[in-house]
């Protein structure tokens, strides 16, 4: 019944990207000021999109362990951080090289890239800090409350940078400088996509943490014996 | 009233024990004096633009120097298997956090009560234009970094790499904090008063409110698994 | 029936999906003194932390005087003797003991404090630092430690294990004194022989399991192998 569900999954995600990138490359015209570059949004955004989630998905499931005490909340929260740390990284990856392209720099310390960077770094620490902790348990308990600061961090931090500098386009979908048509629909057309995508690789985590979890028990019963 | 009784008797015995050894006091004294000579070198005193910046300059100093004592908050609890008789006694778990945050937070503003001259005389600050803001702040801002580490000292207390992950997780969650407290130093630097900087105030304090009220409803979760 | 001193109920304790304690079932009698048995790994140590409100089971509850361990109420009444001695290097007997007094909320910690010093033959060395200590003095103090507050219930683990004569010889005195009172005393030992004589019921755990937990018969106080031959696992 999983199996199907992730295969479903899979194929769906596979072929909505596949048909967006029809999309993307061969139907909608070059952008009037950035040339061809501008593509890249249509990744970069529903990214952003899909690491939000997922971190919200996260900090819910390890509540959702403190609370119930069973470790299946504990998979679901590392998985999510997973797919969302993945998310990240690709959102900030292709922020950097439509920086390149569109204004000639790699990198630059405005209030958007600053705070995702930051929060890519939370998350990290958060993956980090799993390592670090061999008995399941406590990893378990240690990491969902991390999380739980991680997550709080998040709106101040956004906060503070946005306040600190400010150099990113004005917000594509909202605001000045906002595209209308077929673009605007070709990125919320790919952030379902990546969701998919994103939620197949939460169930084969999932999974993993599950046979990881039997292993464990195993040793730890032969060691007893 | 019991709650602040067992706080204070907490924070008794953890200075009485460092103010004995004072290994951690010692090493974070050197450090912080070794960093300030060192950023002399990396950014030039006598450049006028440096200046402005050093506001900033000093919190790296506090923030590198204070984690040598933090790290101890409850890693001084480990030897003899200390922390499992506080945890056997009635104390409030919350109350032990409490009470080895205050303790702390004495060590570090005395590693800064030290920097601060050197500090001035090295990049030539004159501290006396505002120098009632500038002591709110750096009693906020300290704070804010001694209840998040001072958490996280609990949270890593019975993992491997501890002094690893303690800094790793400590300066990511600090971001926010340290920009608000870095603004506030370089403004009140430069002889501004408070009142153009308010929004960086209200940020730091903020800060402090929401980690402290974390901190305090966490600590058992962390503690007691 | 009196109510049980400590309740514990249907008990399960996970390490990751690894159950150490399995349905775990039993009360313990007010005043009695509980030999807790089992091999290494069996789950005694595990237990007793629980009892002692250091975690939390994943499943079922204990109760210590019909509270929650980690009532202070409960707090107060319980005493702990572990593995570790417990005491802070840096500061001296005297400043210990004050220490756990006033965590303790002893009216008198100095009093308290003076009185188990002298008791455990430490009142001349009260101003000295912990870490001067021979072993022997570290695990007098742990004693006193332990005793301060005046528990009325007693978890020991291993509590005579790599004592020296004279610590023994203080530990013995005090146990007997505090039995005498009618403390609950839960002890985990490999001491077999001085357990069984000291208890009135016996626990014994297999590998997370309750093997037996019952009073202490006269065939197991005649032979202490014949607790493990007929409770213990195959």
């Amino acid at each position: 019944m999983r199996k199907t569900v992730i295969t479903v999954m899979a194929v769906l995600g596979i072929a909505l990207l596949l048909r967006n990138l029809h999309v993307i490359l061969l139907e909608l015209p070059d952008d009037a000021a950035q040339g061809p570059i501008y593509r890249i949004m249509f990744f970069h955004i529903p990214s952003w999109f899909t690491a939000g989630i997922a971190l919200s998905l996260s900090l819910a499931a390890s509540v959702m362990y403190l609370i119930k005490k069973d470790l299946r909340w504990d998979g679901m929260a590392v998985a999510t951080t997973e797919v969302a740390v993945a998310f990240l990284t690709i959102g900030l990856v292709t922020g950097s090289i439509w920086g390149r392209v569109a204004w000639g720099i790699w990198w630059t310390w405005d209030a958007r890239l600053t705070s995702a960077f930051v929060c890519w770094l939370l998350y990290v620490g958060y993956l980090v800090l799993r390592t670090a902790i061999d008995e399941p348990t406590q990893r378990a308990r240690i990491s969902a409350v991390l999380q739980i600061f991680a997550f709080a961090d998040l709106p101040i931090v956004w906060y503070s940078i946005e306040w600190f500098r400010t150099q990113h386009p004005a917000p594509v979908l909202r605001g000045a400088g906002s595209i209308e048509g077929p673009m605007k629909a070709a990125v919320y057309a790919n952030w379902p996509a990546l969701m998919l995508i994103g939620a197949v690789f939460v169930m084969l985590r999932l999974r993993q943490e599950s046979v990881k979890r039997e292993i464990d028990s195993l040793r730890r019963t032969v060691h007893a014996l | 009233m019991r709650y602040f009784r067992h706080t204070y008797t907490i924070l008794a015995k953890d200075l009485r024990a460092e103010l004995r050894t004072k290994e951690a006091l010692n090493a974070s004294f050197s450090f912080a004096l070794t960093i300030l000579l060192l950023m002399s070198f990396a950014f030039d005193p006598t450049e006028e633009m440096t200046r402005e910046f050093s506001g900033g300059l000093l919190w790296l100093v506090f923030a590198f120097a204070g984690v040598l004592i933090l790290n101890r908050a409850f890693a001084r609890e480990l030897p003899n298997d200390c922390l499992d008789a506080l945890l056997a006694t009635p104390v409030p778990p919350s109350a032990l956090f409490l009470g080895k945050a205050l303790a702390n937070m004495v060590l570090l503003l005395a590693v800064e009560a030290v920097c601060f001259p050197v500090f001035g005389i090295f990049y030539n600050i004159r501290w006396a234009r505002q120098f009632w803001p500038l002591l709110l702040v750096v009693v906020l801002g300290t704070w804010g970094f001694t209840v998040v580490g001072t958490m996280f000292s609990a949270l890593t207390v019975n993992i491997r790499l501890r002094e690893v992950m303690l800094p790793l997780l400590l300066y990511t969650t600090m971001i926010p904090g340290l920009i608000s407290a870095m603004q506030l130093t370089v403004h009140l630097i430069a002889g501004e008063p408070l009142s153009g900087a308010l929004v960086w105030l209200r940020f730091l304090i903020g800060f402090d409110v929401i980690f402290t009220s974390l901190a305090l409803a966490l600590t058992e979760t962390v503690l007691v698994g | 029936m009196a109510a049980a001193a400590i309740a514990v109920r249907d008990v399960w304790k996970f390490f990751g999906d690894y159950p150490a304690l399995r349905q775990i079932d039993f009360d313990v009698v007010p005043g009695s003194c509980v030999a807790l048995l089992g091999r290494n790994g069996a789950g005694k140590t595990t237990l007793l932390r629980i009892l002692a409100g250091f975690s939390k089971p994943g499943r079922g509850e204990v109760r210590i005087g019909g509270g929650q361990p980690r009532d202070p109420a409960a707090r107060r009444t319980v005493g702990v003797l572990g593995h570790g001695i417990s005491v802070y290097e840096e500061l001296s007997a005297l400043e210990n003991l004050i220490l756990f007094g006033r965590l303790y909320e002893l009216p008198d910690p100095r009093r308290s404090a003076m009185e188990w010093l002298e008791r455990t033959g430490l009142d001349r060395v009260r101003d000295g630092l912990v870490r001067e200590f021979s072993r022997g003095m570290r695990q007098r103090l742990a004693v006193a430690r332990a005793f301060l507050h005046n528990p009325s219930v007693l978890l020991f683990d291993e509590p005579f294990t790599a004592l020296d004569d004279r610590a023994i010889a203080v530990l013995q005195s005090v146990l007997n004194d505090a039995l005498r009172r009618g403390c609950t005393i839960i002890m985990s030992t490999h001491q077999l022989r001085e357990a069984l004589e000291l208890a009135s019921h016996v626990t014994l755990l297999n590998r997370g399991h309750l093997g037996y937990t019952g009073e202490r018969t006269a065939e197991m106080l005649s032979d202490p192998g014949y607790l493990y031959a007929r409770y213990g696992e195959a």
